[in-house]
């Protein structure tokens, strides 16, 4: 057995780097995925068909190609094209949010068709217009049935943004596989990276739980 | 107050409504009954356009509601409803249920809004219960709130649907008596029922309806105890 000890303390400065760069990319990403997951999210939902099919194309091309893919395109196939180089993080950040935004579009969606038609017709029939309705009524209860599956797309992204080290984004699984090419001490170092994951993973989707569990009672 | 000219409403190649024509006046009290699939709610429903009306034409206090281009907003802050599953905001308490379109709406200050709505909560029966949730409360309070919830545009027409249908039999008398306060204000009221004693009692007329007609129309009298439609003497007989 060819086993280093020392290694799982050493890699650490390396791996606090990389989470700071993880949990920034993840943060930024996905706030931005909020926003473009909340307009197409709702541009789904619009009666004019033109709105609803530019929403659909989006939520559709960004769910059904790998976000690997997705990472080329954006980082090396655009900036090619167009003759320019893209900073690596702002690549990160920005595949992030776009491809978060197509999932987080689906939970938009489905959070406001799940709140009963019955909620619409009340404001309505009190002469609330139709965006009055949806501030005031539909959306703080899309709101809340969003929540679980919103916690559940922020860990899927944070998880996906190991996908960031093929373009040497210095977050964590990059930091990993720098260590791992130099010292060869591969398996400290994957053992360790999981182990860094598992850091924030396990509390987001406890707080989950307990998010969800406070949200029944309610 | 309500005027209703050869109103037709399909949903698809279904016409569920075909050709109704009344008058209602204010102050009224019209109760609507007949079977189930009978287009009563239907046309309930078209009386404040949450059906877009196929052909014909509702006029509203003057103003038809069939043209497209009636701000139909404005119409409906003068005619209340009430549903059958009560539909009150779960997120928002029984207070803010009935300040939320005074406010929005009609932009009262919050004190206007707040003491105009414990006013209607009291009304009908309920100043205890202002701050808690919807889902804290038995059917037919839900219902009463439903009710002040609509009274608090100060509308003009009221329309149940079905009212209390989902209800406890033990609740049914409560929200009954609120409506009978409310008939007895002067408000004009239609109302989708099944109780047969609210509308022999309260009802000003009673519109009997099946397959999208209007079979009959008459004082609860002409339509209970003198009918001579066979339709309708079916219908009652089954059910009384």
């Amino acid at each position: 057995m060819n086993l280093n000890p020392e290694a799982f303390v050493d890699i650490i400065p390396y791996l606090v780097t990389g989470l700071w760069y993880t949990l920034i990319i993840t943060l930024v990403g996905v706030a931005l995925g909020c926003v473009l997951g909340t307009i197409f999210g709702l541009m789904r939902l619009s009666k004019n068909g033109f709105i609803k099919a530019i929403a659909s194309i989006y939520v559709e091309v960004l769910r059904g190609t790998p976000l690997l893919a997705q990472i080329f395109f954006f980082h090396f196939g655009i900036p090619n094209l167009l003759g320019f180089n893209l900073d690596a993080l702002v690549s990160a950040i920005v595949v992030i949010a776009i491809n978060s935004g197509a999932y987080i579009a689906e939970i938009v969606r489905g959070g406001v068709q799940s709140v009963d038609q019955g909620q619409i017709e009340a404001g309505r029939s009190l002469g609330l217009n139709s965006r009055q309705t949806m501030r005031y009524i539909i959306w703080p209860q899309a709101l809340k049935i969003m929540i679980p599956p919103f916690g559940n797309q922020f860990i899927i992204s944070l998880k996906d943004t190991s996908l960031l080290s093929s373009i040497a984004v210095a977050e964590l699984m990059y930091q990993a596989q720098t260590y791992s090419s130099i010292t060869f001490d591969a398996f400290e170092a994957y053992f360790m990276v999981c182990l860094f994951y598992l850091m924030i993973t396990i509390p987001a989707s406890l707080l989950l739980r307990y998010t969800e569990r406070r949200l029944e009672r309610s | 107050m309500i005027k209703v000219t050869d109103l037709h409403k399909s949903f698809g190649d279904n016409e569920v409504l075909t050709g109704i024509t009344t008058d209602i006046d204010a102050q009224e009290v019209v109760c609507v009954i007949g079977p189930s699939g009978s287009g009563k709610s239907t046309f309930l429903r078209c009386l404040n356009r949450l059906e877009d009306i196929t052909s014909g034409e509702v006029v509203i206090d003057g103003v038809n509601i069939a043209d497209p281009k009636t701000n139909i907003n404005k119409v409906r802050q003068d005619v209340g409803m009430v549903f059958q599953h009560f539909n009150l905001f779960p997120h928002k308490s029984v207070l803010e249920n009935v300040t939320l379109a005074p406010l929005k709406v009609k932009h009262e200050t919050k004190e206007e809004a707040r003491s105009h709505s414990l006013d209607l909560l009291g009304k009908v029966g309920l100043s205890d219960k202002a701050d808690d949730y919807p889902s804290s409360l038995s059917g037919g309070q839900k219902q009463r709130v439903a009710i002040a919830r609509s009274l608090s545009m100060n509308p003009k027409i009221m329309l149940f649907d079905e009212p209390t249908s989902a209800l406890d039999p033990e609740l049914v008398g409560d929200v009954l008596a609120v409506m009978k306060d409310l008939a007895n204000e002067g408000m004009t009221m239609v109302v989708v029922t099944h109780e047969m004693g609210f509308a022999k009692e309260v009802g000003d007329r009673v519109f009997f309806m099946d397959e999208g007609k209007m079979v009959e129309e008459g004082t609860p009298e002409q339509v209970f105890e003198q009918t001579s439609h066979e339709r309708t003497k079916s219908f009652l007989s089954k059910i009384l």
